[in-house]
């Protein structure tokens, strides 16, 4: 641009007409303005989901006790379970991960069950008087064999059951895993 | 639809603010020379935006801290994207604040009525600088934790204060946690926080005082909205394209290796910062005060004085100059910067060191898994690359690998002692019991050995073993396949991973692959599986010869009578006289013997 203009006055026009002004300029602005912020954004909240993609912990092989460790009158005794663990970026070896109630049921079978309620995940008590699973939370019952005692209990489904392998030494190997609550099906996590 | 606007309007007033917001009037319309704020207001954006993100996944703490970089960098999907453009829209932001400050100055717009605006632009720069120095040291990896104690231990030059002004910005005495969640805090808080405010109060006094334009004015007056709006959104567009194709090409952004306060790393600052660094080259100990402190300060100090000299013609164009003069220098001082290391070997070396440090605990964290006291105990505990290093400290005085000093480099002192690459090997054993070899440097040439029994022996009873196959009679060729197998049987002692499945194969039965050693001339001096009483005989005890605890207990002390007793040339006995640890012992063990982790072996 050589020519000169006089500056026209701006206070005689009437600038707060949009009208007037170029709607190809304005949407052109808006689209590369939104296009600009939206990249950072879109940077970050795809990182944000990151957690949607990681898979689901799976289960460990655990070494948990041995059969003569178990009273022979079926009680269920506690176990807390010791694993690697893989947190974000730290491998933990053998740390607290979780814990289990085994109980005798016959002289080489057994039952594992993971401490955990399936309707929020407070950990449950046996409680010995009424020879049940009771969870402190919100009053969930449980039979010994896990399934579920008092209508009223809100959990979903019985507590879950793990595998387990019992080798020549007498050994227990417990396969560990935690499950999603509040479900009626088991999913792992 | 309109109902609701129009409540919303009532109650806030949204539609005056908007209209003051956007009809700014513009003399003389347009134009691209005012875009550079604009771009800076958009990078800080881009700042605060993936910066929060950042964080969510960010842990300061010297355990975490590279680790947590290291897991959005390499583990999280998009993660080194993020990180890429907080890094480069950081390097960006520098160069847009200069070119804003240049084209503040030259247009005049730091002139009365405009100091206000000037001066909050000053510290706002400051402010920003301060996030680079501190984000810098975030990741704690060894570039920007040797960087950034260079800068702290600088601070303890200010009088009187410097000492406790260090302990209180690195939080103790020494780098630690503190240092990070100190610095995070001031990072993503506190500087922060001083720039939305100073943004504020910069953009007001913009806003009060309208736009200084530049004369002459070519075109008609125009509208902020949507003229410059979309000169500005374009600008931006193009900022961030630049900084997109430097994330691509970087792979985000570099991550060294973890700091490890135990092994130094040549301290440069980010490149923005390079000049003050080159700067105080120029001052002797002592006086580095003046180059980091005084002459800095005095130069910002000259700064906020600008707008009262620039009212008068001759003071406008002498700070005009004085920039100019300021950013050559600085240029030029960049240049000199770059250009002595790039002509120094030293720390050219060092630079490949650490790129294969950086890639190699990738490979660690990735494979092995990061230990709960951080990633940088993989480095100090990988043979593969601890190895060479404590080799060339420690032993490559005398002795070689591979005809270098275990790190690729020619050392200063000439070889008296055996190059180790493959020791213990069958193809190492066979070449030191070939008379052509044993009396070079690369075994007994230069060593109290030279002359010794074994080199007379080898030379005498092996001389015809290693001819030309063509030239070698029947017997003699018997003769050989013999010998072959002792060096096989002996060999097999040392239990190397990379002969595991030969050494099985020619020797399925243990019994007759020992017999085989008994059998032979060797035992005429040197002691097997107790054949002899500790001591009598000369030569090293052939027991495990190679293996991990034989090589373990000759570097701990060579004189021990297993080894070499009292005929021990000069090596020192390192375990015993406490010149290496116990672990760093076994990481050389392990490197002679190639025996570390490999993705995939
Ligand atoms: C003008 C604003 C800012 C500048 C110039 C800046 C600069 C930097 C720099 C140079 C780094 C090192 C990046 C690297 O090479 O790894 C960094 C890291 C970091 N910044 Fe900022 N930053 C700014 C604002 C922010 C804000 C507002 C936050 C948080 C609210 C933030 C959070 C982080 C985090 C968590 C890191 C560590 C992650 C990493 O290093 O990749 N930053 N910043
Ligand atoms: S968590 Fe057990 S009943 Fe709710």
């Amino acid at each position: 641009m050589t020519e000169k203009e006089p500056p026209e006055p701006t206070s005689g026009e009437s600038p707060d007409d949009p009208q007037r002004r170029d709607f190809i300029k304005q949407a052109a602005s808006v689209c590369v303005g939104g296009a600009v912020g939206a990249v950072p954004i879109a940077a970050g909240v795809a990182v944000y989901l990151d957690p949607l993609d990681k898979e689901a912990t799976g289960s460990q092989r655990v070494k948990v006790t041995s059969l003569d460790g178990l009273p022979d009158d079926g009680r269920p005794r506690k176990f807390s379970i010791y694993a690697d663990k893989k947190d974000a970026w730290t491998t933990f070896p053998k740390s607290p991960v979780g814990a289990v109630y085994i109980m005798r049921t016959g002289e080489k079978a057994l039952k594992v069950l993971n401490v955990v309620c399936p309707h929020a995940g407070c950990f449950v008590d046996y409680i010995a008087r009424d020879d049940e699973f009771f969870c402190p939370c919100h009053d969930s019952s449980f039979k010994k064999d896990g399934n579920i005692k008092s209508a009223h209990s809100p959990s979903p489904r019985p507590l879950d059951e793990l595998k387990y392998e019992i080798d020549e030494s007498g050994a227990v190997w417990v396969e560990f895993m935690n499950f999603l609550a509040g479900q009626k099906e088991k999913v792992p996590v | 639809m309109k109902k609701l606007f129009d409540w919303l309007d009532d109650r806030t007033g949204y539609r005056k603010i908007t209209k003051e917001a956007l009809y700014e009037p513009i003399p003389g319309g347009a134009r691209w020379r005012y875009i550079w704020g604009s771009t800076l207001t958009f990078a800080i954006a881009v700042q605060f935006i993936t910066g929060m993100f950042l964080w969510m996944a960010y842990s300061p703490s010297a355990q975490t801290a590279w680790e947590s970089v290291y897991y959005i960098q390499h583990e999280m999907k998009g993660g080194w994207i993020l990180r890429g453009i907080h890094h480069w829209t950081a390097q960006a932001m520098t160069i847009l604040l200069v070119l804003h400050l240049m084209q503040v100055l030259i247009d005049g717009a730091y002139k009365a009525p405009r100091e206000l605006n000037f001066w909050t632009g000053l510290i706002l720069l400051q402010l920003v600088l301060g996030l680079s120095l501190t984000g810098y040291l975030l990741p704690w990896d060894q570039k920007g934790y040797w960087a950034t104690k260079v800068a702290t231990n600088l601070m303890g030059l200010v009088p009187w204060v410097g000492d406790d002004l260090q302990r209180l910005v690195v939080g103790g005495s020494d780098y630690g946690h503190h240092t990070l969640t100190r610095f995070f805090a001031l990072h993503a808080g506190v500087l922060p926080m001083g720039i939305i405010a100073l943004i504020g109060a910069h953009i007001y006094f913009f806003r009060k005082q309208g736009i200084h334009t530049k004369k002459p004015h070519k075109k008609k007056d125009g509208m902020f909205w949507p003229d410059q709006v979309l000169m500005d959104a374009v600008a931006c567009l193009a900022v961030l394209i630049t900084v997109l194709v430097f994330v691509r090409m970087f792979h985000g952004a570099h991550l060294s290796a973890p700091a490890n306060p135990a092994e130094s790393f040549p301290a440069r600052p980010d490149w923005y910062f390079l000049f003050l660094f080159q700067f105080l080259k120029y001052f002797e100990g002592g006086r580095e005060i003046l180059g980091a402190i005084i002459i800095p300060g005095a130069v910002m100090t000259f700064m906020f004085v600008m707008p009262f000299l620039g009212g008068w013609k001759l003071g406008h164009r002498f700070n005009v100059f004085f920039i100019v003069v300021l950013l050559v220098g600085a240029g030029y001082l960049t240049w000199e910067a770059m250009d002595a290391d790039k002509r120094n070997p030293e720390y050219q070396a060092a630079l490949v060191q650490s790129d294969k440090d950086s890639h190699r605990v990738v490979e660690l964290a990735r494979g092995l898994g990061i230990p709960p006291e951080g990633a940088v105990t993989l480095l100090v505990n990988d043979p593969k690359t601890q190895g060479p290093k404590l080799f060339a400290q420690n032993c490559a005085s005398c002795h070689r690998y591979d005809g270098h000093d275990g790190l690729g480099n020619e050392p200063a002192d000439p070889q008296s002692a055996p190059d180790l690459l493959g020791v213990g090997s069958r193809e190492w054993l066979t070449r030191f019991l070939n008379p052509e070899h044993i009396g070079t440097t690369n075994f007994f040439g230069n060593t109290a050995f030279k002359n010794g029994q074994m080199v007379k022996w080898v030379n005498r009873k092996l001389k015809n073993h290693f001819k030309n196959e063509s030239e070698m009679t029947d017997d003699e060729l018997d003769d050989r396949e013999e010998l072959n197998q002792v060096i096989f049987a002996i060999s097999a002692e040392a239990q190397l991973h990379y002969q595991a499945e030969v050494d099985a194969a020619d020797f399925p039965d243990a019994d007759d692959r020992k017999d085989l050693i008994f059998d032979s001339a060797c035992i005429d001096c040197h002691n097997y599986e107790d054949e002899y009483e500790p001591g009598e005989t000369d030569g090293p005890d052939l027991t495990g010869y190679g293996s991990r605890q034989w090589l373990t207990e000759l570097i701990s002390n060579p004189a021990n009578p297993k080894h070499y007793g009292e005929n021990n040339d000069r090596m020192p006995a390192f375990g015993e006289k406490q010149m290496l640890t116990e672990p760093q012992i076994g990481v050389l063990v392990s490197w002679l013997r190639q025996e570390w982790y490999e993705p995939g072996r």
